[in-house]
């Protein structure tokens, strides 16, 4: 009895570090391969980097890439004191003015510091949000009426698919002239320049959800559907209880597809109509034409591939979590 | 008894793209309030659009579909259908299936809690309650086939539809689900129109076995009354000389009727798509089952 037990120990003791060793093999495995991958990418970059000459020096390697990373974040600080230090000092002065003469309303000015790159990061995060969002909310309602309606199908079709792979920067003028005409406040509460970008974003992003909805409301399940047919759903049930939930997955698909064409979209047309965001960082560095704005240039790239990654693993957790298909959503 | 269902003169042609397909004529049935009624035929032959014209989802061409002094023009809850493929919601669990069926039903005549009790009740019934809040994805084919069947049972239909609801099951499910089918008729006594392949089926559980020759154009060629007592159980039954009699009568009819679409008599089963087809000749599945 106590001999098999201390056996069993034994083999246990001697078993569990081995398991491990086998983990941990196996994480390095499936580690070592994307770090060889990016440190074979790093070593051809700073290669070639050496060897290419323009007007603005050599382009930029890892090394200068890198430190142009900790040079912004510093820009980015030293803003934000002096915005602090802006703030203090105008209350500071108002409190004064009030003590002085207590009839004296403060005034309040803004702040108009030039925005730093982590400003520009946020406000194309935010533009490619809103432009998405706007897409989604006139996009899966359409695409459900085109799905359920083949009548409306053969009628938006044409339009669809004509407007489907026209590019942002042919509708960017028009986009800013109409804005300019229709909204035409004199102190606008939000920005014409965001709204430009945020409707450019959301007329190039709306194709890709509408197809998808439309497409996935029309294959669903013939037998899902007798089941409505059978217990009489009314329409509007039909549509919250049958159809959204049938074709989430693939509402998600859309989703997905829209989110990497709005991100893409919006720097192009950042750039062009010098709207602020991630897009203008880079034409300004381009203009600016100093020996760092190659490097800076390249940080941005960089910020952008990785914007959009996680933009990317964030719908896929969101299409996790919403969708009942588990297998679809795997890469 | 009174007549509850009376299909009449009823005629169905597809439009293709070679013109007008017959698949149906003059088929005529009167079903009896509490029948228990098999349609068995070839594949192919017209049993789904049978069924489906009764449940108004297809429109008869030509004839049509009276259940109880009311004409059948579209699908209603009172004609439930259990579907081959089960057809439950793959978002919602097994309760929230019946439930949607039930709240849909009953909605403004139950209240919550009689409700939920009738969902209980009904998924019970079909030994499913220990898996209510299981998702399809999360069960077996037979269980997925239950919550079907509890689904179907919980709206009290008139009649109850079914098309092959145990074709996708494997024989020993489709055994288990056969007994618990009796038992729930037994109890019930509702008003049943099933479609089989399987011949040991069709008289095991029928009180008439309608046969239909095959298509194109095809109708009804024979109808046994199978006047085996009830509760009938499979193993004192497989030495009765009554069911083996019926058995081979409908074996008899299959093989008849399929000679003409050109099988191999001598295989004696059918030369058409092996998986479905060869079920209705081929009584493997049935005596695997007896001899167990
Ligand atoms: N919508 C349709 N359009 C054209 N032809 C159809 C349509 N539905 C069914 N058919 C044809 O009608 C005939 C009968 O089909 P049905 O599905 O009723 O056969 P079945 O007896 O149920 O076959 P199975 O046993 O394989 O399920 C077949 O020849 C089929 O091709
Ligand atoms: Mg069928």
């Amino acid at each position: 009895m106590t001999s098999s037990t201390l056996t069993s120990g034994k083999i246990l003791n001697w078993r569990l570090p081995r398991a491990d060793g086998g983990l941990l093999l196996r994480t390095a495995a499936l580690l070592a391969l994307p770090a060889t991958g990016i440190l074979v990418f790093l070593l051809l970059w700073s290669v070639s980097a050496r060897n290419i000459d323009t007007s603005l020096g050599t382009f930029p390697g890892p090394v200068a890439v890198w430190e142009q990373f900790g040079a912004l974040y510093s820009e980015h600080q030293r803003s934000r004191e002096k915005e602090a230090a802006f703030y203090e000092r105008q209350r500071e002065r108002n409190a004064r003015r009030v003590a002085e003469d207590p009839g004296y309303e403060p005034k309040i000015r803004d702040y108009t510091g030039k925005e730093t790159f982590i400003d520009q990061i946020r406000t194309s995060l935010v533009t490619v949000m809103s432009g998405f969002l706007l897409a989604a909310l006139i996009a899966v309602p359409l695409g459900i009426a085109i799905g359920l309606s083949p009548a409306l199908n053969a009628a938006c079709n044409p339009i669809i698919q004509v407007f489907k792979p026209v590019s942002p920067l042919a509708w960017l003028p028009l986009v800013t002239m109409v804005v300019s005409a229709l909204y035409a406040t004199p102190d606008p509460m939000i920005a014409k320049s965001f709204i430009n970008s945020m409707i450019t974003v959301t007329l190039c992003c709306l194709w890709p959800m509408v197809i998808n909805t439309a497409v996935g409301v029309a294959s669903i399940d013939r037998d899902l559907l007798n089941v409505s047919k059978v217990l009489r759903l009314p329409a509007l049930k039909h549509v919250r209880r049958i159809v959204l939930p049938a074709s989430v997955p693939m509402i998600f698909t859309g989703m997905r597809l829209s989110l990497g064409v709005a991100w893409m979209v919006l720097i192009a047309a950042e750039m062009l109509a010098q709207n602020p965001g991630l897009g203008k960082f880079v034409w300004d560095e381009f203009q600016n034409g100093s020996s760092d704005s190659l490097a800076r240039i390249m940080a941005a790239v960089l910020v952008i591939g990785f914007i959009g990654f996680l933009l990317d693993r964030c719908m896929l957790q969101l299409q996790r979590f919403f969708s009942w298909d588990k297998e679809i959503t795997t890469h | 008894m009174n007549t509850l269902l009376d299909i009449s003169q009823v005629g169905m042609q597809f439009p293709t793209p070679n013109g007008p397909f017959t698949a149906l004529r003059d088929i005529n049935l009167k079903i009896r309030q509490g029948e228990f009624v098999s349609l068995i035929g070839h594949s192919g032959c017209g049993k789904s659009t049978v069924l489906n014209i009764v449940a108004g989802l297809h429109q008869a061409s030509s004839g049509g579909v009276i259940l109880d002094g009311r004409e059948v023009t579209e699908p209603g809850p009172e004609r439930a259908v259990v579907f081959q493929n089960h057809s439950l919601l793959p978002w919602l669990t097994a309760y929230e299936n019946v439930e949607l069926a039930v709240s849909q039903v009953f909605g403004r005549k139950m209240s919550r809690s009689a409700i939920r009790e009738w969902i209980d009740h009904n998924l019970e019934l079909v030994h499913m309650a220990h898996a209510a809040h299981k998702r399809p994805g999360e069960i077996s084919g037979g269980m997925k086939q239950r919550v079907g069947i509890a689904r179907a049972l919980a709206m009290q239909p008139k009649v109850l539809l079914m098309d092959e609801p145990f074709g996708a099951l494997d024989a020993l499910t489709r055994a288990h689900m056969q007994d618990s089918l009796m038992e729930i008729q037994a109890d019930l006594k509702n008003t049943v129109i099933m479609i089989t392949h399987d011949v040991d089926e069709a008289v095991l559980l029928s009180d008439r076995i309608v046969m239909m020759t095959n298509g194109p154009a095809a109708t009804i060629g024979e109808v046994l009354d199978v006047e085996l007592e009830r509760p009938r159980h499979r193993l004192d039954l497989a030495g009765d000389s009554h069911y083996n009699h019926y058995r081979a009568r409908v074996l008899k009819f299959l093989h008849e009727r399929h000679d003409k679409v050109g099988a191999d008599p001598a295989l004696g089963r059918a030369a058409v798509a092996p998986g479905e087809s060869a079920r209705a000749c081929t009584r493997d599945t049935g005596e695997v089952v007896d001899a167990a």
